[in-house]
């Protein structure tokens, strides 16, 4: 058993466990929590051989990608565009974008890999304290290779993954292939709560800012979360602009409540992402109030001033707009009569942040105000 | 101070205040299905599983027999097949890379999801019913729970280092959520229902 207050103590007890056993090469399954530590990264740069064994999370790795998704880390890529990864890769055939093909080819090519490896890493989407039993919920069977082909087995535990007893972990097991997949379970959910015969078991306990999020009388039940997506793939932002584009570990809803408790300054425009529209916590199986975090979040973020500052003066300017309608409808109507007449590089500068990489759309020749007086307004 | 003390002391120190006794979990179980067996097939079939219907009458293993035809490498862990590659003697997991089906008995299935649980007992060696192309569970009926509530109140999982549900093949949906069986794993998973030998007690 080893501990880790943060993400550089668990990478540097991973790599300590390795040099141990003078391991070169490490193969994994999918793990949040490692993609949260930056283990790849890290790896690298002492010279340890990571090969990700999950289909979608090779594809983003063979591709120099982080994974746009907690289930589904390729979901943006189409069969071509992974046939074309794996052409450069792995020598498949560029032409040939058959799905059954390139899942095929990505069995063969890993194989090899996974007999050949030094070491195996899992994550770990279920501990029990009853009986010190963890478990991760696969369907690839990546993750039950890797548990059990190399001699050295080493899991990562996020610590708010601990449930009490054996008979809680079933409400869980269930809940988790349905709210990811719309499946009943996945093909295998495996649990180890002693060593394999032949082996030799890890296991790394990690805090890195959840112990502190505890404390967080609004935020803390974001710890209940158990990644299965299910917010992410009902959310109308995430949907439509894709996981990459949160550039942050954990992407949706979910990843816009999370994300500033790692970083705040970094993440500050993550909460303003959304359109509180609340469907994410509709569809959550574990009952967060994602949507309410998000607005709360935004009032936390502006508090400590880690929105930007010409955010914050037009703000307090647009708040003092709108709450004089009269001083609003006219200013829309000459801000509209402004962008008609006036010349480009007055629109588009450094100052307008919307015009910076689009057009601004054309400005109405009436305002819907003026348009309702004149046609449904009461003829006085 | 150490991490691991570090870590509980700022767990204890931000726990929220509240009164939340610890839940007791139902089995969620009334009403079970009349035949858990053709509950279990039907679940199975669902997870991309392959349910091999006994034969009427003569050899009940018939249907396994068939499958092993033209299979190179047979690794049996029960007496009532014999393979040609013997597990007791293997080494390390890497020796089962070249096996062509793996046979295995489960400890138990689980109706609701077409499930088998198969612990480092049944398995012998845990990677066999990874490594192997494919593999062939027998499932004795009277071993069928209702649903997955039940398993974890099973002296399996307080017994054995390690037990995992199979349900069906390998699988993967990672690319255009094209659905395929046969993903790293096993590429077929074949269930048939057979009654444990009298001098092979349920474990």
């Amino acid at each position: 058993m080893h501990w880790a207050r943060d993400a550089a103590e668990h990478n540097q007890i991973v790599y300590g466990i390795l040099k141990d056993h003078g391991a070169k090469s490490l193969i994994k399954s999918k793990s949040m929590l490692t993609e949260e530590c930056g283990l790849r990264h890290y790896m690298a740069s002492v010279g340890i051989e990571v090969i990700e064994t999950d289909l979608g999370e090779r594809i983003q790795q063979l591709d120099n990608e982080d994974p746009s998704h907690v289930a589904v880390p390729a979901v943006h890529k189409l069969r071509t565009d992974v046939a074309e990864v794996f052409a450069k890769t792995i020598g498949t055939d560029p032409a040939n974008s058959d799905v059954h093909y390139l899942a095929e080819a990505q069995r063969e090519a890993t194989r090899p890999l996974i007999l050949a490896a030094d070491a195996g890493m899992t994550g770990c989407n279920f501990a029990v304290a009853e009986t010190g039993t963890f478990g991760v919920c696969t369907n690839e069977g990546n993750a039950d290779l890797s548990a059990n082909v190399p001699k050295l087995h080493i899991a990562s535990i996020g610590i708010e993954k601990i449930i009490p007893r054996l008979e809680h972990l079933a409400v869980f097991v269930r809940l988790l292939s349905r709210s990811a997949l719309g499946s009943p379970v996945t093909q295998y959910t495996w649990h180890f709560r002693g060593l394999r015969a032949d082996g030799e078991m890890h296991i790394v306990l990690v805090d890195n800012g959840r112990s502190e999020r505890l404390g967080l009388e609004e935020f803390w039940t974001s710890l209940k979360c158990i990644r299965c997506g299910a917010c992410m793939n009902t959310c109308p932002v995430d949907r439509r602009s894709g996981g990459l584009s949160y550039g942050a570990t954990y992407s949706g809803p979910i990843g816009l409540i999370i994300d500033p408790t790692f970083n705040q300054r970094k993440y500050s425009n993550l909460p303003f992402a959304s359109t509180l529209n609340g469907s994410c916590s509709n569809v959550c199986p574990v009952k967060i109030n994602i949507h309410e975090q998000i607005y709360a979040w935004r009032r936390v973020l502006v508090e400590r001033h880690e929105t930007p500052l010409a955010e914050r003066v037009e703000m307090k300017a647009a708040g003092e707009l709108l709450s004089r309608p009269a001083a609003y409808r006219a200013g829309i109507a000459a801000a509209d009569m402004a962008l008609a007449h006036l010349p480009r590089w007055v629109i588009y500068n450094g100052l307008n942040a919307w015009g910076r990489h689009r057009e601004v759309p054309h400005p109405p020749k009436q305002t819907f105000h003026s348009w309702y007086q004149a046609n449904r307004g009461e003829k006085r | 101070m150490s991490s691991r003390e570090d870590i509980l002391s700022s767990v204890r120190a931000n726990l929220p205040r509240l009164e939340r006794p610890l839940p007791t979990v139902p089995m969620f179980d009334v009403n079970p299905p009349a035949s858990l067996l053709s509950t279990f097939k039907e679940s199975l079939h669902h997870m991309g599983g392959m349910f091999l219907d006994p034969p009427a009458s003569g050899d009940p293993l018939a249907p396994v027999r068939a499958k092993l035809a033209d299979a190179k490498v047979v690794c049996s862990t029960v007496p009532e097949i014999a393979g040609n590659r013997d597990i007791a003697g293997v080494s390390k997991p890497q020796d089962l890379a070249d096996v062509d089906f793996a046979i295995v008995r489960a400890s138990f299935g689980v109706a609701e999801t077409g499930s088998v649980l198969l612990n480092d007992a049944d398995l012998q060696v845990n990677a066999v019913a990874y490594l192997a192309q494919h593999l062939i569970v027998l499932l004795d009926p009277a071993d069928i729970v209702v649903n997955l509530h039940h398993p974890y109140r099973r002296r399996e999982f307080r017994d054995r280092h390690y037990a995992s549900f199979h349900t069906g093949p390998s699988a993967t949906a990672d690319i255009e959520g094209v659905l395929i069986h046969g993903a790293q794993g096993v590429r077929l998973l074949s269930v048939l229902p057979l009654a444990r030998a009298v001098d092979s007690p349920a474990r």
